[in-house]
């Protein structure tokens, strides 16, 4: 009994720690990230057009920052929704159960490369062949970034999507089919919108998973922190900016607040992003009659 | 007999992988007649209904020998366009299927999906096809409302709409009211004596007295093999074979 007692209470030490991680980060991250707002003001804190933070009187305008970080999320998904989904659709509607067995891992697999790897390929092989293709002056901007992202979020976005789809149950299918529907229509009329918010919620963990990378940005970008005009200019998405600048920021200083912020505002979009995820989700089991 | 033949298989098998699950089946199905199939689980009817619209192509390996006429031609040959095929021979599934649509998009996704894009036709179409199932009445001021939101019993008569708006010849049942309670099985019972009026209908049951209700001929498979098969009033009162009539009597099943 009192072994019993015992095990539950470590156990829920243990189940409430990362609870308490959570708490404990975002209590670090406003305190330490508020105080620039107080010391810039909010408006031209986000909407401020540049970044200096080391000139005097320095500049944490992060608008650069933050349109670099959207055109390149924005470029991924151009990347990451067609060969994701793509992939999805070809594994549950296409391919054989063999064919499927094999490439849905490996697609998996991908996932498990580090980003340093793929922010290397990115910067030795992606960056100079495009340069040269392109004619652009560097290889390291947007473009790549999107592209290399993009090839990052295709594991995340096709393993989801293709749960969703293979939840659609078989007999809507097959009840699609026994009124003359070819495969065609079947799969774009009752299996994709019946799988659909599942794939939605696939699209925007992509993308969570995308604003929220960093090492592959930080190699592949070019780090200019100006307001980019083309995918093809350098850019620096704001985690490639904490990243760069923490190590030489000095402490409780208003750099270091600036960053802080940054890494404030990251949280709140991809919390965000995460809670309309769960919703979605939420919502096409309850449509498929899965569960509450 | 009196009356013409509407489907006809001939010399059927069919393995899946290398279990054999229909033994040398012949049988006929006439027109404008309930056909019911009966007999104990595993007997292969379920199987063989869904030949009849080639529905086991969905299943793999799988492999059917033997012919199945309908309409003068062997459906099994290669040039016959399965998709047509399944147009003129309707399909309801065990357990009610509505897609997770409106009840109006229900009924008219066979009318779009055949290519029929006459707004007007197709919801006069929608309208005819939920009276003939006997669910306009309950449906007709939340036609707009989520399918998934009707009892069983309305989502099986919903997907018999969804069947008869694209017009078929035969409507294959399969086990239409094995999920059902009894005053929705009773009613589609009554539909389906309403619709023999203007289709063949072929049915699945494992529910003995169903089959003697509402069929005109009924066909007795026991392990992939065709027992018996005759007018209903006949095999039920007076079975040829001694396995029939222990069937009917309970001894085994």
């Amino acid at each position: 009994m009192l072994r019993e007692k015992l095990y539950k209470f470590i156990f829920g030490i243990l189940a409430f720690s990362s609870l308490l991680f959570l708490v404990g980060i975002m209590v670090i991250l406003f305190t330490e990230g508020l105080p620039i707002f107080h010391a810039t003001g909010v408006g031209t804190f986000i909407f401020g057009k540049s970044w200096y933070p080391t000139y005097d009187p320095p500049d944490f305008g992060i608008l650069p920052l933050m349109l670099a970080s959207f055109w390149v999320t924005l470029g991924a998904l151009l990347v990451g929704v067609p060969l994701g989904v793509g992939s999805a659709l070809f594994i549950n509607e296409l391919a054989g159960s063999k064919i499927k067995t094999i490439l849905k891992p490996l697609i998996e697999i991908l996932a498990a490369i580090p980003s340093i790897v793929f922010g290397f390929f990115g910067m030795v092989l992606v960056a100079p062949f495009l340069q040269n293709l392109l004619g652009i002056p560097t290889g390291l901007c947007a473009f790549t970034g999107s592209l290399i992202l993009g090839i990052m979020a295709i594991p995340t976005i096709c393993s989801i999507a293709e749960d969703a789809l293979s939840f659609v149950p078989k007999s809507f299918r097959e009840a699609s089919l026994a009124l003359g529907a070819n495969r065609w229509q079947t799969l774009v009329k009752v299996v994709i919108p019946a799988a659909g918010s599942g794939i939605s919620t696939a699209i925007i963990l992509g993308m969570s998973r995308a604003v929220g990378e960093t090492m592959t940005v930080l190699m592949v970008t070019g780090g200019a922190a100006v307001i980019p005009h083309s995918f093809f200019e350098p850019v620096r998405p704001m985690t490639a900016t904490i990243a760069a600048e923490m190590g030489e920021a000095v402490m409780g200083g208003a750099h270091y607040h600036a960053l802080f912020a940054i890494g404030l505002i990251l949280f709140v979009i991809t919390f965000v992003f995460n809670v309309v995820a769960e919703m979605v989700s939420r919502r096409f089991r309850i449509k498929l009659g899965l569960s509450g | 007999m009196e009356n013409s033949i509407e489907i006809k298989a001939e010399e059927i098998n069919f393995y899946y992988g290398t279990k054999q699950a229909l033994k040398n089946i012949h049988l006929v199905i006439y027109e404008k007649q309930v056909t019911a199939l009966i007999g104990p689980s595993g007997c292969g009817k379920s199987t063989f209904i869904r030949l009849l619209n080639r529905m086991n192509d969905l299943i793999p390996h799988t492999r059917v020998e033997g012919k199945i006429y309908f309409e003068g031609q062997n459906i099994f040959e290669e040039n016959v366009d399965v998709v047509s095929l399944r147009r003129r021979v309707g399909m309801v599934f065990q357990k009610p299927n509505p897609f997770p649509k409106t009840i109006f998009e229900n009924v008219s996704y066979g009318l779009e999906v055949n290519g029929i894009k006459d707004k007007k036709f197709i919801e006069e179409k929608v309208i005819e096809s939920l009276n003939q199932a006997a669910l306009w009445k309950e449906v007709k001021d939340r036609l707009h409302d989520s399918a998934l939101g009707l009892s069983g019993g309305q989502q099986q008569r919903l997907c018999i709409a969804r069947c008869l708006a694209v017009e078929p010849h035969v409507i294959l049942f399969d086990e239409p009211c094995a999920s059902l309670d009894p005053i929705s099985t009773r009613s589609i019972e009554e539909l389906i004596l309403e619709l023999k009026k203007y289709y063949t209908i072929v049915i699945v049951t494992h529910n003995m007295q169903q089959a003697a209700r509402i069929s005109d001929f009924t066909a007795f498979l026991y392990l992939g093999e065709l027992i018996e098969f005759g007018l209903t009033e006949k095999l039920f009162t007076v079975p040829k074979q001694k396995m029939t009539e222990e069937y009917l009597t309970g001894k085994f099943g």
